[in-house]
């Protein structure tokens, strides 16, 4: 049977059917929606939303060296925090199949930097595998935990955006447990990395790299197309779908298991060919190989290494390396006017509690050191109250950082709750610690709300749907060592701003919760629309700085959109002549 | 651009492209969209952003469909229906559209905090850029349309209805699509949307 699926779908599927026991991971796009989809399958699989991908990788390889399958999802930045445990279990292998889902995101769209995974498998010796699409997405799965078991080795599938939130046919097939006994066998040379058994793991890395690169020539995720012998393209991954529209007649040499490379396969399809041209998208790192062996070929020379590719990237590729003449966007369209059209960027909801504490930040003359999540949108004007944005977790520590070097303005760290669970938590503790005067900022929303909406350890039930104790951030903080903890409603815009002004000029840290729930996952307004008193209104404009897509502005009063008004009530705490009243108030 | 590359790029696989602003219903109509073709016997590729879908910036939905899809992503220039449910959006993506495809804009205003906060205006002369853009233009006050019908919500539904005017897809094909795709009691407001975008689609 076909289904349309997402290549993240296809991924939950994939697992369901190859028997995978246990899938942990930590919301990221591209990513998510994998162990949303598995968790369909919760009757057959545990699935988990760990604090942060480290934990959910050490969680996954747990499960593994019992003998069950697993697999953990993150997105691209994810494996950077859970490159610790990735190294070690490089060396001590696995028992079941564990696979390591990890989506990359060519050309950020919801992403703090661009990196591709592939430099990881090198890096620890591991097989990778890229899906070129829905199919081989859930193919893929199963390749994987099965060379993982054979190899014991970890595998990573690297999806990316394009695979991920793409949708197309897969044969769906029925699910065939894992044969493998659950039980760990003891076995200190195998799993404890110490110096007298982490070397001879190193040499059995190396030796069974070797044995890999014999089958990944074999493997039947490789495979050559023979069409015109004038050009060949070696491609993986979305690309692959690329090339095979713009280059129709082209060879191609499609990689679905890329490392450790296919050494002889390349080779004979370099043979076979007059021309090589290497279509991979972001870094050169077939290229690199390819010209290692003493092959010549074309790559990064025609094609960019910076940002996604596409049919109209390849298609300039296409007029460079062929001559062909480049299609003009429209071609035979009438020009009009483009440049002066208002962007729109994402904003924060009407209604969202993130924007009562910006505004409230904005009457202080502080740095605030961001972080990750919807709340990163204040950075953008009107609200324009954040001045950094690294990686989870680096609002708090970098706020510390930033103190003490002397910033001569207060600094303020602001971060989610989410993110606070992931890697906020060792910030705050340091700050105890090293006697910082940092003032933290949790906007707390009960939700995971950037990536969709999951749980989280404060949120007091799981992915599986259990109810769970939720996790209080104000007893973490003075378990920290923080004595100054405070909880706020970041609707009061009076008592906000009084509380944030006790924090600032303090000499001591404080941890500020702001807790108002995101009303995208409770699906609620707060109160009735507002709407502007026309011959009260001053036109001052102080309304319009909150940035709400609520408050509709441009020429003349403002006007209330009656539709997107969550009646959070800001806008008439904040109105200097009281113009803003409630809808029902201004009809009666 | 030459005869050679214009049957390079996606030869007998029809493009679609959706515009608008997240929590238009984008994705619901791009899903309606991909169904209908697999229902018709098409394969099938469909590509959305996620993630910032609900947080009020431009969105887009691609969806191709024909004997054998490969790229998920449609190439400037190449698709034969552009359907937006905000005006300003049709014009972010015109480029996508070929020079002889159909354009349906939903006549909405949804003005963005850039221009409420004052950085940019609200170019007043759209429309009159819609008809320099699209010789083939359907625009049509959706929302006012789905207002009528019971649920302003369901423009997109209007929108994809003027759009199957050019997609060659039959009838119970959409209707199949429409009906596994909406909650039982949307149903009928969403079959009545998709009829009346038929209508204003054949004026």
């Amino acid at each position: 049977m076909k289904e349309l699926l997402s290549g993240n779908e296809a991924i939950a599927r994939g697992a369901y059917e190859a028997g995978v026991s246990v899938a942990t991971g930590y919301p990221g796009t591209p990513s998510t929606e994998i162990l949303e989809a598995a968790v369909r399958f919760r009757d057959d699989i545990y699935c988990q939303w760990s604090p942060n991908e480290k934990v959910a990788l050490e969680v996954a390889a747990g499960a593994a060296f019992t003998g069950a399958r697993a697999i953990v999802t993150m997105k691209h930045v994810g494996l950077n925090v859970a490159a610790d445990p990735l190294m070690t279990l490089a060396g001590t292998g696995t028992v079941g199949g564990l696979v390591i889902v990890v989506a990359d995101d060519p050309g950020m769209h919801s992403s703090q930097n661009e990196q591709d995974t592939r430099h990881y498998a090198r890096f620890a010796r591991i097989p990778i595998l890229e899906p070129s699409d829905s199919q081989e997405a859930k193919d893929f799965v199963s390749l994987g935990l099965e060379l993982s078991e054979r190899h014991r080795t970890p595998v990573i599938l690297r999806t990316e955006t394009r695979v991920s939130h793409s949708r197309s046919l897969v044969d769906v097939s029925d699910r065939k447990p894992s044969s493998k006994a659950i039980g760990f066998e003891k076995n200190p040379s195998r799993f404890v990395a110490i110096p007298l058994w982490a070397r001879p793991m190193r040499v059995r890395a190396e030796e069974r790299l070797e044995t890999l690169r014999e089958e990944v020539n074999q493997s039947p995720a490789n495979r050559v197309e023979w069409r015109d012998r004038k050009l060949g393209i070696l491609t993986a991954g979305i690309p692959y779908q690329y090339v095979r529209e713009v280059f129709p007649e082209a060879s191609v040499l499609k990689l679905g298991w890329s490392y450790p490379f296919p050494d002889e396969l390349i080779r004979q399809f370099a043979e076979g060919v007059e021309q090589l041209l290497i279509v991979e998208e972001l870094d050169d790192i077939v290229e690199e190989h390819v010209r290692a062996l003493g092959i010549s070929c074309r790559g990064k020379d025609l094609v960019p290494r910076i940002g996604e590719l596409s049919p109209d990237v390849l298609l300039t590729v296409r007029a460079k390396l062929l001559g062909d003449r480049v299609a003009k966007p429209l071609a035979a369209g009438p020009a009009v006017r483009m440049d002066d059209l208002p962007s729109r960027p994402p904003v924060l909801c009407s209604g969202c509690p993130h924007r009562g504490i910006y505004h409230a930040l904005g009457k202080f003359d502080v740095v605030v050191t961001g972080d990750i999540g919807c709340y990163s949108l204040g950075v953008l004007p009107p609200l324009s109250r954040m001045d950094t944005l690294v990686c989870m977790g680096a609002g708090v520590s970098m706020a510390h950082g930033m103190d003490k070097a002397g910033e001569p303005r207060r600094v303020v760290g602001i971060l989610g709750d989410s993110t606070f669970f992931h890697s906020g938590i060792t910030g705050l503790l340091d700050i105890a610690y090293n006697r910082g005067a940092s003032t933290i900022i949790v906007v707390d929303n009960r939700t995971t709300a950037m990536t969709g909406h999951q749980p989280h350890p404060g949120t007091g039930h799981t992915l599986m749907g259990h109810d769970t104790p939720a996790i209080s951030i104000e007893e973490i903080g003075r378990a920290c060592g923080i004595k100054n903890v405070v909880t706020l409603d970041p609707y009061d815009v009076k008592k906000t701003t009084a509380v944030l002004k006790e924090a600032i000029f303090s000499d001591e840290p404080w941890l500020v919760i702001s807790r108002g729930p995101c009303l995208l996952d409770v699906r609620q307004r707060l109160g009735t629309p507002r709407h502007v008193t026309e011959d009260v209104c001053r036109e001052c404009g102080v309304c319009l700085k909150l940035g709400c897509p609520a408050l509709e502005g441009g020429e003349g009063i403002p006007h209330v959109n009656p539709m997107l008004c969550a009646g959070c009530g800001l806008c008439n705490q904040v109105c200097p002549v009281g113009a803003i009243e409630f809808e029902k108030e201004a009809t009666s | 651009m030459t005869e050679h590359q214009t049957a390079a790029v996606g030869q007998d696989t029809v493009s679609v492209v959706l515009a608008g602003v997240g929590g238009q219903g984008i994705l619901l109509a791009s899903e309606i969209l991909a169904r209908a073709a697999l229902a018709a016997g098409f394969d099938v590729k469909t590509n959305e952003v996620h993630g910032m879908a609900q947080r009020g910036g431009s969105v887009i939905a691609q969806v191709r469909f024909g004997r054998e899809v490969f790229s998920p992503l449609v190439a400037r220039g190449s698709a034969r229906v552009l359907g937006a449910l905000e005006r300003v959006e049709a014009l972010r993506q015109h480029q996508f559209l070929a020079s002889d495809g159909l354009a349906v804009v939903s006549s909405q205003m949804v003005v963005p905090v850039t221009v409420s906060s004052g950085q940019a205006a609200y170019p007043a002369d759209v429309e009159q850029r819609l008809r320099a853009a699209f010789p083939r233009l359907v625009y049509v006050d959706a929302v006012e349309k789905a207002t009528r019908l019971g649920n302003h919500r369901a423009a997109n539904l209007v929108v994809l209805g003027a759009m199957a005017h050019a997609l060659d897809l039959p009838d119970e094909a959409w209707h199949e699509a429409v009906r596994s795709s909406v909650k039982p009691q949307h149903v009928e407001v969403n079959l009545k949307a998709f009829a009346a975008g038929q209508e204003c689609a054949q004026l």
